[in-house]
């Protein structure tokens, strides 16, 4: 196993540009195929964790904090407990082992243990015999406590260090603070041309996924616990269960059904999951908890609040020289993935523009609210957004058309960025000129009368990184086929389809380097007692690390195959080539078999057939502190152009339509990529005009529904054009 | 999910024997219709009924008729979609028509009905909640507390009215008609406000709701709705206009009404409208002038209240805004007012 960086030779799709002739020896990859779940969801048949039944089972709920900031006095559960139909209340005392999703930032409870830290914060949970008797119990206990002063606002947090709603927090109500500065930024502000400065604000998003949380646990009378979760992420889930219930982790099994969108909203470890498994071994009988929709909005781990500052200097002709950022990241209640939030806020800006000088000041607070993570383009769409509205204004200040100024400060392909990240390949040229032209920008711009217009963004973003979250030198995605001489190849991936299609995508690059049909290949995935360990689908590193891994494990395979069959036909391997379900020899066609007899020929040749692969990331990122954080193997690059109008009486803004272009790399499926796209666009569209995550006056949450809180129904969105 | 707490239902298959029901079972009873409002307020513990005695098997309730004298009757369980789908009622009152239209969305409009419409409850970000986050503020006067928190030290609920068709009837001068145990009963709609989000509705919980009945109209009736939400689809309003106007064969405004809701507890009857526009020809710079002056009159009579989500400020700034777009798409034949 190495760290591998690129497909290496004899790949299929290899090494041939876009618009080369060799492309179109694909059989499989750059077709639309549909999804190979997409029929059991579209006819109801696919299974989620709510639709798991199991003999027995019990369901619990959990009792939240109606105090935004208290210490907990004191809990009496007896009355609960005698309930009838309750089996078991348990409170913080009963897992008081602390987890959370980044090692070095453990400070969650599954139940709260002394204190709580916003309206919604577990306190206790109870299993019963069905809901609505959970429900009567959680009514039941009584809870005394002591409130606190509640911090709502960020800045008072920065400014007021006591009480501290973390005890173990270094600076007072602080939860990271990272400042770097690459070249001398002051310099190169006093000496410039021009300088813009100026502050932004976003506010708070969540991820609004159509399927709320569930987790369904069951405890073997062997003491072997299984846990159905509706994660993003079963490593992580594994490894925290292990931790907090002091189980052996190999006695722990997590799976993933189906799974109705995350976002990033189902990365971290939740309450729910410690909650159903203790349970579950306190009584002996299998437990399900289902958030309501309410209580997804608690566990929120949305898009952080930003106040962001930015000063930009450039030269009177555009080129950028400096760019300054002083950023207050409101973290909510928990630390959750914030320290990694807090690098990306500054770590992700410097592409797709060249950067010479560079320095970004980020510090994430705690306030009483409810806890912040990561979502779709974790921790750089608040910076894109002020920093891509600050360009404009050096647009305008310098009298520059706004997609020329970015033209200009293109960053280029196969170079380094100024905090040390390997840019390869690099389209987002490509995508400005499409943008521009297929929106009519030039002939356009400045004829659509007052209050209409037309707008451009541009940005780039990781397909992963080579930050593992808990540090390792183990590979970072694994994979296992198994080979059945029916024809039948079955992929074991730990990675998590949550909708964005990665069981289809291995599917189909196996089928793309055996030569079979996606229909003849199975695929068995986020199931830690049955498949190698994935780290999970975040940072967007699915496709192109399990996908890597994928091309090693199914090359592995080929050549094996391939190997035998040449043995067998007595020819040069080099000869044997796998295509359309059949095996043949390049030099006289008519020598041909099926892939189920070439399976037959390898099995009796050499073993039973299988094989494994991984990818894991090359030594990446700038050797500072943090440095490895962002630093990613490969960058997706990306220009939309907006139509948007504003009624100038109202204050309403109507945004008509959106052109959208990406670089992706190979679109291993074209039809995918292009619902990733538009599902974007239109969540970026409804965070900028109609999504807000906030509390009221009091901490509590402004609007936790879907009535309330307002994502875009069909009529809200625009016309979209990629 | 949020579960619904427990309850028995009863389908009465005639009105004397919903009646019957409603007076056995007094305050623990509730009527049903469309359940679009009544579910969610149950799953908030706002309304905790042990009998919900359902009107949907009570086939007279249902559709729209002739009510003699070129009146119309709309039976209370017809449905919004229904009613905002109907020939007459487009050309008889196409302000209601609209209003009905907007209401929440397809799948609500389909299930919930013109009489829970004009029944709905009244409104409030502090009240319609879960119970728990009820709990965690403190509640509220209009339900299980003593404050209100609009207005702090508020000792009056102050929730909005927010029913869609409510201010259209008004402007339309329907009338109700409701059957109780003292039996039938004809009051203008007008009549049935009370200006106490608590309970806003002069209605007893004995009484039924039957049909709604709208006088005629002629070929110069003109009416359009306007209707501020933030989505183009699903919510409530965050404003409401109802414009009537009614022009002779020269096209001269010969009467005009203008009714707000979602401000405050009752729907909101603008002053002097008729008065402004009455003598002005609907078009051009005149109408344009008479339609602002009834603009400005709302403005001074409009003061929302952050009862319901929105920026107050903002929403009484778009009320002239909608008041003179609505107005001037009656006047052009024209509406709603929507999504701008
Ligand atoms: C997401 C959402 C969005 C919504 N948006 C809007 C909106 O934009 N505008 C709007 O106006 N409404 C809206 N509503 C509320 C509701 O859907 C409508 O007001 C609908 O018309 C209510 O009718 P219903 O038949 O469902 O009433 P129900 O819920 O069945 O009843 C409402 C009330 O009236 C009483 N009642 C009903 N019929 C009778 C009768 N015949 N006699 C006596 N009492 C009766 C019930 O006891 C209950 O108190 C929305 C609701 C939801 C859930
Ligand atoms: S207006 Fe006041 S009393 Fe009425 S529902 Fe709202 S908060 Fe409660």
């Amino acid at each position: 196993m190495a760290a591998r960086d690129q497909h290496g030779i004899g790949a299929p799709w290899g090494d041939a540009a876009a618009g080369d002739p060799a492309n179109r020896a694909f059989q499989v990859v750059g077709k639309p195929h549909r999804k190979i779940d997409g029929l059991a969801k579209a006819t109801g048949r696919a299974q989620y964790a709510d639709d798991l039944v199991l003999p027995g089972m019990l369901h619990a709920k959990t009792l939240r904090s109606p105090h935004a900031h208290a210490m907990i006095v004191a809990i009496d559960a007896s009355k609960a407990k005698a309930l009838p139909g309750v089996h078991a209340v348990i409170t913080g005392a009963d897992l008081p082992i602390k987890y959370g999703v980044i090692p070095w930032t453990q400070d969650e409870h599954a139940l709260a243990l002394d204190k709580v830290r916003f309206i919604g914060d577990e306190v206790a949970a109870v299993a019963a015999i069905d809901e609505d008797t959970a429900n009567a119990a959680l009514k039941l206990i009584r809870v005394e406590y002591e409130p606190l002063h509640a911090f709502l606002d960020p800045r008072e947090s920065l400014a007021r260090p006591e009480p501290k709603i973390h005890e173990e927090s270094k600076t007072g109500n602080v939860s990271k603070h990272v400042d770097l500065a690459f070249g001398d930024v002051d310099a190169a502000l006093a000496s410039a041309e021009v300088v813009v400065e100026g502050d932004y604000v976003f506010h708070g998003t969540t991820h609004a996924a159509i399927e709320p949380h569930c987790a369904v646990a069951q405890f073997s009378a062997e003491g072997r616990l299984t846990v159905w979760s509706s994660t993003q992420i079963t490593h992580y889930v594994h490894r925290a269960l292990a931790k907090v219930l002091e189980l052996p982790i190999q006695k722990i099994r997590v799976v993933q059904p189906a799974l109705g969108g995350a976002f990033g909203g189902k990365s971290d470890p939740f309450s729910l999951e410690f909650c159903v498994a203790k349970l579950a071994m306190f009584t002996g009988r299998p437990v399900k908890m289902l958030y309501t929709r309410e209580e997804v909005f608690y566990c929120h781990r949305g898009r952080h609040p930003m106040k962001l500052r930015y000063r930009t200097a450039a030269s009177k002709d555009g080129k950028i020289d400096a760019v300054d950022a002083k950023i207050l990241i409101d973290g909510g209640s928990y630390s959750s993935f914030g320290l990694v939030t807090t690098y990306y806020s500054g770590q992700l800006l410097t592409g797709p523009y060249h950067f010479p000088t560079y320095r970004f000041d980020s510090t994430r607070v705690f306030t009483n609210k409810p806890p912040c993570g990561p979502k779709r383009g974790h921790g750089s769409v608040q910076p894109r957004f002020a920093f891509e509205v600050q360009l404009d204004e050096l647009a305008e200040k310098l009298a520059l058309d706004p997609i020329e100024l970015r033209r200009r400060n293109f960053q280029g392909d196969f170079t380094r960025t100024v905090n040390g990240q390997r840019i390869t390949s690099n389209g987002f040229l490509a995508c400005l000129d499409e943008v521009e032209r297929a929106s009519g920008w030039r002939a356009r711009r400045a004829k659509l009368g007052r209050g209409r217009g037309l707008g451009v963004a541009g940005s780039m973003y990781i397909s992963g990184t080579n930050y593992p979250v808990y540090p390792n030198k183990m590979p970072q995605a694994g994979i296992q086929l198994a080979v059945e001489r029916s024809g039948r190849v079955t992929v074991f991936t730990g990675s998590n389809d949550i909708g964005q299609g990665s069981n289809s995508m291995v599917a189909y690059v196996v089928a793309e380097e055996l030569g079979m049909d996606v229909a003849d290949i199975r695929v068995v995935a986020a199931d830690t007692d049955l498949v190698p360990v994935d780290l999970g689908a975040y940072s967007s590193r699915v496709t192109f690390m399990v996908g890597n891994a994928t091309i090693d494990a199914a090359r592995k395979l080929r050549t094996q195959i391939a190997g035998a069959v040449a043995k067998e036909w007595q020819i040069d391997a080099a000869r044997v080539r796998m295509g359309n379900g059949k095996v043949f020899d390049l030099d006289s066609t008519e020598r041909c078999i099926t892939t189920a007899e070439a399976f037959q020929i390898a099995e009796a040749r050499c073993d039973t057939l299988g094989a494994t692969g991984s990818y894991n990331t090359p030594t990446l990122g700038g050797d500072y502190r943090g440095g490895t954080i962002g630093a990613s193997p490969a960058y997706s690059f990306t220009a939309h152009v907006v139509e948007a109008s504003v009624d100038v009486e109202t204050g309403r803004i109507t945004c008509h339509k959106v052109w959208i272009a990406h670089d992706c790399g190979r679109a291993l499926n074209p039809m995918l990529v292009a619902g990733q796209m538009e599902g974007s666009a239109y969540m970026g569209i409804a965070e900028a005009l109609l999504e807000d995550h906030g509390v009221n006056r009091f901490g509590l949450h402004a609007g936790p529904s879907l009535l309330d809180y307002r994502i875009p129904t069909s009529v809200d969105t625009p016309e979209l054009r990629r | 999910m949020l579960r619904l707490p427990k309850f028995e239902v009863r389908t009465p298959e005639s009105l004397d024997a919903a009646l019957a029901l409603l007076a056995e079972f007094g305050p623990d009873a509730r009527v049903i219709a469309g359940g679009t409002d009544l579910v969610p307020n149950m799953k908030h513990e706002l309304v905790t009924p042990r009998i919900v005695v359902s009107l949907a098997r009570i086939p007279e309730l249902r559709g729209v008729g002739d009510a003699g004298a070129g009146w119309l009757r709309l039976g209370a369980m017809t449905s919004l979609a229904d009613v905002a789908a109907d020939a007459r009622v487009r050309a008889q009152a196409p302000a209601l028509a609209q209003a009905a239209g907007l209401v929440a969305g397809p799948q609500l409009r389909t299930m919930g009905t013109l009489g829970g419409n004009v029944l709905l409850d009244t409104r409030c970000q502090w009240y319609n909640q879960t119970y728990f986050w009820r709990e965690a503020l403190g509640f509220c006067l209009k339900k299980d507390g003593t404050l209100c928190h609009v207005v702090e030290g508020g000792s009056k609920c102050v929730a909005a009215a927010s029913n869609d068709t409510a201010p259209a009837l008004m402007t339309l001068r329907a009338e109700l008609v409701f059957v109780g145990p003292q039996g039938r009963r004809v009051t203008p709609i007008d009549d049935l406000w009370l200006a106490d989000g608590a309970a806003n509705k002069k209605c007893a919980s004995d009484e039924l709701l039957v049909e709604v009945r709208l006088p005629p109209t002629g070929p110069g009736h003109r009416g359009a709705y306007g209707k501020l939400r933030e989505r183009a689809s699903i919510d409530f309003p965050l404003l409401g206009v109802a414009t009537r106007i009614e022009l002779d064969a020269r096209g001269t405004i010969t009467d005009a009404d203008v009714v707000l809701t979602a401000l405050q507890a009752r729907p909101v009857r603008v002053k002097r409208a008729a008065e402004l526009l009455l003598g002005v020809r609907a078009e051009g710079d005149a109408f344009l002038a008479a339609a602002r002056a009834v603009a400005d009159q709302a403005h001074r009579q409009a003061h929302p209240m952050p009862n319901i989500p929105g920026d107050a400020e903002w929403r009484r700034a778009m009320v002239p805004v909608y008041v003179r777009r609505t107005l001037e798409a009656a006047a052009r034949g024209a509406g709603p007012v929507h999504a701008v």
